[in-house]
């Protein structure tokens, strides 16, 4: 079953054609990473995902992205959408306030006020998150803190608080040093479980190591999509070929 | 072997160096020079006022002089209800115009379409040059005629009027200053709260201001010296009657007013007791800005 699904999509940033005519399906509960040089669109189709892209003035977008089947940029909620599809940024992002105030944040805005249900949401999500047992004394502190790799997990609690089906990841652990990084990668194996994600990586490795599906973009295109052991070793195409096995890139 | 290369160092960087250091020196005298006018001349100041106003507080009492009600020169000086006005018409400004300015910043910074920024940020900017003298005659057409007929009161010189145009005064300051601060944010957190699926607005409310809140209190500290030391605009249109107003609808003389009114023909003792006057002032905006300051690190840590 497919989570996401975009159908022939382009997207402009003013003159700059982005995206051109990508087609890919993101199946459900699996982790897809997103792979290919720096300026290849690989965070640009993340960020149409969520509609984050809405935020950039000059840009246009044709073709469709179905969430479960329904095409989002065709008069969906927006709020409710990165409610559902939600997304960890590439620099930990916890807003100025205190850790419990980051993981609630989401359910405040929704309008969510009783306490103790938020206080078990918060606890729920920083157990999910891996960072409870190392925050659970001091919640009350300012969130920045933190260590770098603590923030990021604090930014996948407060995602995880919303409950979404789908998470995405632009670029999560290119901050952090390799056992901060190691600690984010343990945890998304666990929610992979439970959750859809995709990923945007520049570390093969980690595509490697993390994913079920691989997708290599080059140049605004969609050069090669399927399962990541395949990419990997037998991949179809030339491009594909050199990048994977580090001769460019 | 150590001590050979050590005189080696030194007698190369001797050999090489002599003309950049003491070009060096000099614009090391430069900065020091430059950075010293500012806190010499405050120390003239304070200085200066203390020499002048201690005789007024050594014949009339501290306590007389600063808690005294009556301002009866030369024989009572009591400046009680112009340090009350001063207070009473900044504060007053600061609540009035403050939301303002920081809902204004918030919608050039995030909420206006260009071409009406275009409009707004020059307007704003313009306003901030506009002479004191000049809000002093915006006042006297405007707002105290105004005040006139909508409390129905015979005179509208009042503290009100003050406080309204003060408020108009220091809004360019906090608009600057906070839009620059809203702008300044990285935009992580806008993007941040807005994946989680809060609107625009709550997550300016919750986030952005709240993150820029050290600039807006730096935009407010500049906005409440400017207003506590306002002068002309304020004789113009609080009526600077030197006794206690029961209310915002009567007249009030301010501190700034009371020395620029009556310095130009006070003698002896009454001229000490204005100077006794701007060491009230001055000691009201050290306390005031130490206390914003403090106020401000608090919050960021």
């Amino acid at each position: 079953m497919n989570k996401l699904e975009v159908n022939n999509l382009n997207l402009f940033y003013g003159e700059n054609h982005a995206l051109k005519d990508i087609s890919i399906k993101i199946p459900n509960r699996q982790v897809t990473a997103l792979i290919g040089p720096s300026g290849c669109g690989k965070s640009t189709l993340l960020r149409t995902l969520n509609r984050m892209n809405d935020l950039v003035p000059s840009v246009k977008i044709s073709g469709e992205v179905k969430f479960e089947d329904q095409d989002i940029y065709a008069g969906h909620d927006v709020q409710q959408l990165r409610m559902r599809v939600g997304m960890v940024f590439q620099k930990a992002n916890p807003f100025p306030m205190s850790i419990y105030e980051n993981v609630a944040f989401g359910l405040k805005a929704q309008g969510m006020r009783d306490k103790k249900q938020l206080d078990k949401i918060v606890e729920e999500s920083l157990r999910s998150a891996a960072l409870w047992d190392e925050v659970q004394d001091r919640l009350d502190t300012s969130a920045l803190g933190l260590s770098g790799g603590q923030q990021q997990r604090l930014c996948i609690a407060r995602t995880i608080a919303m409950e979404p089906e789908v998470i995405l990841m632009d670029e999560p652990t290119s901050a952090l040093d390799p056992i901060a990084t190691h600690k984010i990668e343990e945890l998304m194996d666990e929610l992979r479980k439970k959750f859809t994600i995709v990923i945007v990586t520049h570390s093969m490795n980690q595509a490697k190591r993390i994913s079920d599906k691989t997708a290599f973009f080059w140049m605004g295109e969609l050069v090669e999509h399927g399962d990541t052991h395949q990419v990997f070793n037998q991949p179809q195409d030339q491009r594909t070929q050199g990048y994977v096995s580090g001769e460019f890139g | 072997m150590n001590t050979c290369t050590k005189t080696n160092d030194s007698g190369i960087s001797h050999r090489h160096t002599p003309k950049p250091d003491r070009l060096g020196t000099f614009f090391h005298l430069v900065f020091i020079c430059c950075a010293m006018v500012g806190v010499v001349s405050l120390a003239t100041i304070a200085w200066f006022l203390f020499s002048e106003g201690l005789a007024a507080f050594r014949q009339a009492g501290v306590i007389e002089l600063v808690f005294g009600s009556e301002w009866l020169p030369p024989a009572l000086f009591g400046i009680f209800p112009m340090i009350a006005a001063s207070l009473i018409s900044t504060l007053g400004a600061v609540l009035t115009g403050v939301p303002v300015a920081v809902l204004t910043a918030v919608f050039l910074a995030e909420l206006a379409p260009k071409w009406l920024a275009d409009i707004v940020r020059p307007a704003v900017e313009l306003l901030a040059g506009i002479p004191s003298v000049v809000y002093g005659f915006f006042g006297l057409v405007v707002i105290v005629p105004a005040i006139e007929v909508l409390f129905n009161i015979p005179a509208g010189n009042t503290l009100l009027a003050g406080i309204i145009v003060l408020a108009i005064m220091i809004l360019p300051t906090v608009i600057t200053i906070s839009e620059t601060s809203i702008r300044a944010l990285p935009p992580v957190y806008k993007e941040g709260a807005l994946a989680l699926g809060a609107s625009h607005i709550y997550s300016i409310f919750k986030v952005l201001i709240p993150a820029a809140r050290s600039g807006i209190l730096t935009g407010v500290a500049l906005g409440v010296a400017r207003a506590i030391g306002e002068t002309m605009a304020i004789i113009m249109v609080m009526g600077n009657a030197p006794a206690m107003p029961g209310s915002i609808l009567e007249p009030a003389r301010t501190l700034t007013a009371n020395i620029a009114m009556e310095m130009s023909y006070a003698t002896g003792i009454h001229a000490s007791a204005l100077y006794s006057t701007g060491i009230v002032l001055l000691i009201f905006i050290v306390l005031l800005n130490t206390g914003l300051l403090y106020i401000n690190k608090k919050r960021v840590h």
